[in-house]
């Protein structure tokens, strides 16, 4: 039951992607993207991770993705020229991209007789997941939290200069 | 006993192929941000699936730094789009081919 949801999940998760990366109007892109993070997230409550799969709806579907939208609404983008989205010479890096999956994947399903065995049943608690964290990983949580620090003041730098920069663009 | 490890291992690495493909084809700033957060994604799936399959919490952690190493490497550059936008009035990775430094 569990697998035939995983394939389902997949699959969706897969197209969404393939979607999401043809559209030429960014915003479709973002909504097709938060769709494929959805199943990815229902993907990670299966493998036995309630509470990355709640992160990923909460923090990348809830927060990065809507920043997407807020940027892409707030300068307005347009769609871009009409067209197709990939010119005829931007085919042939797309079809050695898809010869190195293929390749990949017959390396992974030939040469990997280990990964054949199936996922084990794995639930990680909250409470070691949390234990873990702050005691093993107690140093990279606050690496970590000194680079969200860096970067909301390098974000904010940016955004001060662009605003103090156009009057002096219009004179 | 779910699916084999070998099944979520390729599904992973078609979704790092789209999202290399998006960031290496598109033109678009937005959308060359869009294809590395699906290359995050898929290497956290990557992650979790390594972490049932040994039975260890240690993925499940590195996909929650990689969560905030996300942010804050979105925040940045969401500000250098707009930034960008604000100086030349497009977003097209074309226009700044000349940008020195």
């Amino acid at each position: 039951m569990a697998s035939v949801l995983f394939y389902v999940l997949a699959a969706t998760a897969l197209l969404a992607t393939l979607l999401c990366i043809t559209r030429r109007n960014p915003v479709h892109a973002v909504i097709f993207l938060i769709n494929a993070f959805f199943a990815l997230a229902l993907m990670f409550y299966l493998l036995g991770a309630p509470l990355i799969a709640a992160w990923e709806v909460i923090v990348y579907a809830g927060a990065i993705m809507v920043l997407f939208l807020f940027v892409i609404m707030t300068l307005e983008l347009s769609p871009g020229p009409k067209g197709p989205v990939l010119s005829r010479r931007q085919w042939a890096p797309v079809l050695l991209l898809f010869l190195l999956l293929l390749v990949s994947a017959g390396l992974i399903l030939t040469y990997d007789p280990a990964g054949r065995a199936g996922v084990p049943q794995f639930y990680a608690a909250p409470r070691s997941f949390g234990a873990a964290l702050f005691s093993r990983y107690g140093l990279a949580v606050e690496i970590v939290s000194f680079q969200l620090l860096f970067a909301a003041a390098g974000a904010y730098y940016l955004g001060r200069r662009s605003k103090a920069r156009q009057p002096e663009d219009a004179s | 006993m779910i699916v084999p490890l070998n099944h979520i291992l390729l599904v992973a690495a078609a979704l790092f192929f789209m999202g290399l493909s998006c960031t290496l084809l598109r033109r678009n700033l937005v959308m060359i941000l869009i294809g590395v957060e699906i290359m995050l994604n898929a290497a956290g799936l990557v992650l979790v699936a390594g972490s049932a399959f040994w039975q260890q919490l240690d993925g499940q952690l590195m996909v929650l730094l990689i969560m905030a190493v996300t942010a804050a490497e979105v925040a940045v550059a969401l500000a250098m789009v707009v930034y960008l936008h604000g100086r030349s009035g497009t977003i097209d990775a074309n226009t700044f081919k000349d940008m020195q430094g």
